[in-house]
């Protein structure tokens, strides 16, 4: 997916990304000099609001914990060398799941039952929505990025036909399902664990945050140290020699792809049944795009997708913050920013890889040289 | 003249009224698609298009510079780009994705800058858009049967972006397949290696058809903030460079078979726009929602080749490297 | 190494130069693949550039169309000082070029690509009639009948080559650079290929052939000038060389590889291949009715000009493709059409297989090397419990291989990009033959390996016959068959030409073989 790089290993994995992200902030940044605003004293105001103000660091958290999810969707497919664009789709889906559950059990049985059945809905739907593009791609030759974006329209529709329809609360106007029961959600974190939790002041951080880190975990022990994880990354890397290997290629893409939705989809149990609290229209809101970001910046390691998200969750709970000091610039700075760092650690990704190459071999040499 | 038969004759002039933009970002598509370069930032150069053309029309009074503008703005996002994909081999929907979402960023940033209404410009007066164009003759002809009511409601009466993305289709064609240009661009999808060594600079050829593609996005943006609508709205685009890309691959990147899909697409647009709340016979209410849909249903089934073969050009999304 | 006698025959006289060459060098990284080459090239005449693959030939052909450029020296063209630094300086100074893997876009038409570039006007119009009798006239002049209007992914390769040389004359190409032109010809096609460029000669146009096969600069050329890595050793004059003096100056060393082994002592039958059949894609016939034995303790060796169904036929015995016609029985499965194995199924059997192409098939070079240690071996229960690898397992596995085949490095943790070829190659051929294979398939075994991996290869594949092993050898290089093989089976254009025992195998013979004359009429 990206072109081989001549660099050594740690200048690759922490040097470049460093320097993408410094451009694309400064690029962030004469934008804000240009409508007139401090450009540092917005930085300022974002990191205060992202982590300094109580419950601020329980936002920013809230944010990575989506961002984990559709980061490691993202990149669980990007192993398999196949691209899903459609993390926004499956993760709406995946709510679908979870919302069904949600209404239809957490009246009759416990919390301790509907909500591991309502994670494992969001997963199963959420890995429907993927399976689907992944096998036409495998079995049909379709093209699995636009085969996903059309698939996040198709999400789109049905949502909306099913949020306005069938789904819609009795006797209200808005598009959204009846609020969940209480056995039905995520509990918060500042309200268990006997307030050890409590220094992340009052925010919709929720348990679907241990969720995430669990499933960083997971994603390690799977591409590392399963046989599951060795085909995928055979098939990602050189698909002939994969297919030399005895691998059977269409269907190790097809299950990347499932597993790749099922992470989407539990985006859901964060929004829907840690904040939301009940089925809404758009609730995937980006996030699933912002995953390929993340993916991209941590180099589909759950390391670095760990500290991509945090930083996107940081953008985004610092950039609402720019609401309330500025009146030139608000929280859609914070989508700005996004696009930014996908262009400069996506697509403009080794820009710098030459001129810091060129850079390092005259430090090496000069090193020699006084060795000598 | 029945009441269906208006209907449907309404129907198709909002067809033709939705499917323009669908139609300036298809033919911008196929340029950008034809040369190699995947362009799934239709939408984005779209969205900043059309908030650059109220801008400027706006603050100039004129529809005319707003277009101009609108076409500049997104070349520039075209350029951009072009540099990422072109002069840094970077990924190509990678780089798509991320102007999309610096557009959506771009424009209600600069716009709560400007205008301080929520990203959104102010209304424009009907000087400051394009207004519809009545023919010769309309009132004479409609004392003729059939033809008299299509000429006045389906001919006639549209504004001027509406022409030139129609115009635009013919020339597309003629540029794609009877000039040195056309020629070249065909061949740059396929094997850029071909080109190259019959002399040619692949990335010239690439950006010239990148910012092709950037003008016919602007002109597409314009049509939807200073043509059919009077005024910018954040998020205005809402998917319809994705859908116009759909058409691109419905019509096998192929100017007028993609004009037919945009018209097919506009078509259940409008269609859909008509039956909202309206009860069906043995369906009931009919499903809107699912059949604004059926667009990306129908190019999924494409592209799994359950209704006809797309194949793609054959070099697309593969940067170029000797 | 350069003779005064060599400089003579190639830079001296009177003659008028169309091309010369002037101390170019080129380097990728640490590699140099050309080094101060210097070369003069008479107009009008027929110049070939002979050398192994790998030599810098196709390097500095590229240097000279302007695909690349050169790091030093310099370069005249007809007389004047060039500076070539695009294909289209290149084509402007009449350099053309027909490449390996041809330029042409397959989905438009003949013309469409032989105007690509010499449109002659900004409408397509303007040029198209003059190009039309432009195509008529070469087509004349020269035999080079093609249909303007035939979409060139329908034509024959020889056909499309024939597209190829009339787009660079009717560039305006003067001198006209082929790169391995036959290497895709049946013989037939090669011999026309030849007259074409024989009559273009006569009409003055100057020709540079590269290739790696003596019997073509024997047959065609005037000139002859050698490359072995990266250098310019030697120029001669055609008439005045021989086959054995080109390929020791090619090669450096003896051609013949003296193998030291005892004849063989075949036992029971572990392949048998009867009226084998497969088609492309596209519904050309890729095998036809191959039919053959393999025993254990003989190495079967397949010699044929590449492209002549080795690949394919490799391709099914390993499972990677499957059977259209006739069957296969192998140990005691059958394989045919409604019975297939998958490489897995079949490595299971014991039947191993080190790939004609390393880099497409046989390694996965942005892996360590302990990950390719096991590519293909992964589900082994001693690699893998349950779903979980056994890293300790994997790693003892890769430092035993190395250990073993002499791998260098050994470093389990490099990636295999970072080996040589040879190194990676002996990876490769560690993992294959190291759990002792019933049948062993093998491809190319020695592409692009260095003269010390490749006795250290070839001395495995003995050893492995004396154990027992059935070996069936495919190589494009005949010496490598005839040096190693017990019997020599010979492919042309997916037939089985004929077999003959290893002592009735002359390389006179399995050449003409191998250009489909039958073993019968050639003995």
């Amino acid at each position: 997916m990206t072109p081989a790089s001549d660099l050594p290993r740690w200048a690759d994995v922490v040097l470049l990304p460093i320097l993408n992200l410094v451009a694309a902030l400064a690029v962030c940044g004469l934008i804000i000099f240009f409508l007139g605003e401090n450009p540092f004293t917005a930085l300022w105001v974002m990191i205060k609001g992202a982590f300094f103000y109580s419950g601020s660091l329980g936002y920013t958290l809230y944010y990575t914990t989506n961002f984990i999810f559709t980061g490691l969707a993202v990149a669980i497919a990007f192993h398999a060398m196949m691209f899903n664009i459609g993390g926004e789709g499956q993760a709406y889906i995946g709510g679908l799941g979870a919302g069904l559950i949600a209404l239809w059990l957490a009246p009759a049985l416990p919390m301790v039952l509907v909500i591991p059945m309502a994670i494992l809905a969001a997963a199963l739907f959420g890995a429907a929505w993927g399976l689907i593009p992944g096998i036409l791609q495998a079995y049909r030759g379709s093209h699995i990025v636009i085969t996903t974006i059309m698939f996040n329209f198709i999400a789109g529709s049905i949502m909306v036909w099913l949020l306005v329809g069938p789904l819609i609360e009795q006797g209200q106007q808005s598009p959204q399902t009846p609020k969940f029961e209480a056995n039905a959600l995520m509990p918060k974190m500042h309200e268990i664990g006997g307030g050890v939790f409590s220094f992340l002041g009052s925010s919709p951080l929720n348990l679907s945050f241990v969720l995430a880190l669990l499933c960083l975990v997971g994603f390690w022990f799977l591409i590392w140290r399963t046989k599951l994880g060795y085909e995928i990354r055979t098939v990602g890397q050189n698909p002939e020699a994969a297919r030399y290997a005895g691998i059977n290629v269409p269907k190790i893409i097809v299950i990347a792809m499932a597993l790749s939705g099922a992470l989407a989809g539990l985006l859901a149990i964060n929004e829907l049944l840690g904040v939301q609290h009940r089925v809404v229209l758009n609730f995937t809101s980006g996030y699933g795009f912002t995953g390929i970001a993340v993916a991209l910046m941590g180099r589909n390691h759950p390391v670095g997708i760990f500290l991509a998200s945090f930083l996107f969750g940081a953008i985004y709970q610092g950039g609402a913050e720019l609401d309330f000091e500025f009146q030139t610039i608000t929280r859609d700075m914070a989508l700005l920013m996004q696009g930014m760092i996908i262009l400069f650690s996506g697509a403009l990704a080794y820009m710098f890889n030459p001129w810091v190459s060129k850079l390092l071999k005259r430090w090496m040499n000069r090193g020699e040289v006084t060795r000598v | 003249m029945s009441e269906f038969a208006y209907q449907l004759l309404l129907t198709l002039d909002a067809t033709l009224r939705l499917a323009t933009p669908l139609i300036l970002c298809a033919m911008a598509g196929i340029f950008s698609e034809r040369s190699g370069i995947i362009d799934i930032s239709l939408e984005g150069k779209m969205l900043m298009g059309a908030f650059v053309a109220a801008a400027v029309a706006f603050t100039s009074g004129s529809p005319w510079l707003g277009v101009l503008a609108a076409m500049l703005a997104s070349v520039v996002l075209a350029v951009v780009h072009g540099f990422a994909c072109i002069t840094h081999r970077g990924n190509q929907v990678v780089s798509g994705l991320a102007i999309n979402i610096l557009a959506s960023g771009l424009t209600v940033t600069i716009g709560i800058a400007l205008f301080r209404q929520g990203g959104q410009t102010p209304p424009l007066g009907s000087t400051d858009r394009f207004r519809p164009i009545e023919w010769w003759l309309v009132d004479a002809l409609d004392a003729v049967p059939i033809f008299g009511p299509i000429y006045r409601e389906l001919i006639s009466g549209h504004n001027m972006l509406v022409y030139i993305a129609l115009f635009l289709v013919p020339l597309s064609a003629f540029l794609l397949y009877r000039t040195r240009f056309g020629l070249r661009l065909r061949a740059v999808g396929e094997v850029p290696k071909a080109v190259d060594s019959a002399g040619i600079s692949v990335s010239f050829l690439r950006y010239r058809a990148v910012i092709i593609a950037g003008l016919l996005c602007g002109i597409a943006g314009a049509y939807l903030s200073i043509g059919q609508g009077a005024g910018f709205v954040k998020e205005m685009s809402a998917g319809k460079g994705y859908i116009a890309l759909a058409a691109v691959i419905f019509g096998k990147w192929r100017p007028v078979p993609a004009l037919l899909a945009c018209l097919l697409f506009g078509f259940l647009e409008a269609v859909s726009a008509r039956l909202q709340g309206v009860d069906l016979p043995l369906i009931g209410e009919a499903p809107t929602q699912l059949m604004l849909a059926l667009p990306y249903v129908m190019v999924v089934l494409v592209l799994a080749g359950f209704i006809g073969k797309a194949s793609p050009p054959a070099a697309i999304g593969q940067p170029y490297s000797k | 190494m350069m003779t005064d006698k060599d400089m003579k025959d190639g830079r001296d006289g009177a003659h008028s130069f169309a091309l010369k060459l002037n101390g170019i060098s080129k380097s990728f990284g640490a590699v140099r693949a050309n080094r101060d080459i210097s070369l003069d090239v008479r107009a009008g005449s027929i110049h070939g550039i002979v050398g192994e693959n790998g030599a810098g030939k196709s390097t500095l052909m590229n240097i000279i169309f302007g695909l690349q450029t050169a790091d030093s020296g310099d370069m005249q063209v007809f007389g004047q000082l060039a500076s070539i630094r695009s294909s289209a300086d290149a084509i402007g100074l009449g350099v053309g070029m027909v490449h390996q893997h041809f330029m042409l876009v397959p989905n438009m038409s003949v013309l469409d690509n032989v105007m690509l570039g010499t449109e002659g006007g900004y409408l397509l119009a303007e040029g198209r009639e003059q190009t039309l009798e432009k195509l008529k006239q070469l087509s004349s002049e020269y035999g080079m009948g093609v249909d303007p209007f035939a979409l060139i992914e329908d034509l024959p390769v020889g056909i499309r080559q024939r597209v190829e040389i009339i787009k660079a004359i009717k560039g305006g190409a003067r001198i006209l650079i082929l790169d391995e032109p036959t290497g895709v010809l049946t013989p037939g096609e090669a011999k026309q290929l030849f007259d074409i460029l024989r009559s273009l000669r006569d009409d003055g146009v100057t020709v540079l052939l590269i290739t790696h096969k003596l019997e073509e600069i024997m047959a065609i050329t005037d000139h002859v000038s050698i490359m072995r890595d990266g250098e310019m050793v030697a120029h001669r004059e055609t008439a005045a060389t021989n086959p054995q003096e080109l390929a020791r100056l090619m090669v450096g060393r003896d051609v013949l590889l003296s193998v030291e082994k005892e004849p063989a002592s075949p036992r029971e039958v572990k392949l048998r291949v009867s009226g084998l059949g497969c088609s492309s894609r596209a519904g050309n016939r890729l095998l036809k009715d191959v039919s053959f034995e393999l025993r254990a303790g003989e190495i079967l060796g397949i010699a044929g000009v590449a492209g002549n169904g080795q690949t394919e036929l490799l391709e099914i015995l390993s499972g990677m493709r499957t059977v259209d016609d006739g069957s296969i029985k192998l140990l005691d499965q059958t394989i045919d059409a409604d019975n297939a194995l998958s490489p897995y199924n079949l490595r299971e059997l014991g039947v191993a297989h080190i790939p004609e192409d390393r880099h497409e098939h046989g390694l996965v070079l942005s892996f360590e090397a302990q990950e390719n240690a096991i590519l293909g071996y992964h589900n082994d229960p001693g690699y893998v419990r349950g779903m979980v690898m056994d890293k300790d397992a994997v790693l003892e596995r890769c430092e035993t291989l190395m250990k073993d085949h002499d791998v260098r490095p050994p470093n389990p943790s490099l990636h295999a990009s970072n080996f040589s070829g040879g190194n990676q190659q002996k990876i490769v051929i560690g993992r294959e033959v190291d759990r002792n294979p019933e049948i062993l398939l093998v491809g190319q075994p020695t592409r692009g390996v260095d003269v010390g991996a490749i006795e250290f290869i070839h001395k495995q594949l003995i050893r492995l016959r004396d154990e027992g092993c059935a070996i069936l050898l495919v190589s494009v290089e005949l010496e490598e068959i005839l040096s190693l093989s017990d019997r020599v089976m010979v492919m042309n254009e997916g037939e089985i030409v004929g077999i003959v025992d290893q002592t009735e195998a002359s390389q006179e013979r399995v050449g003409m073989m191998m250009a489909g004359i039958g073993s019968d009429a050639a003995a």
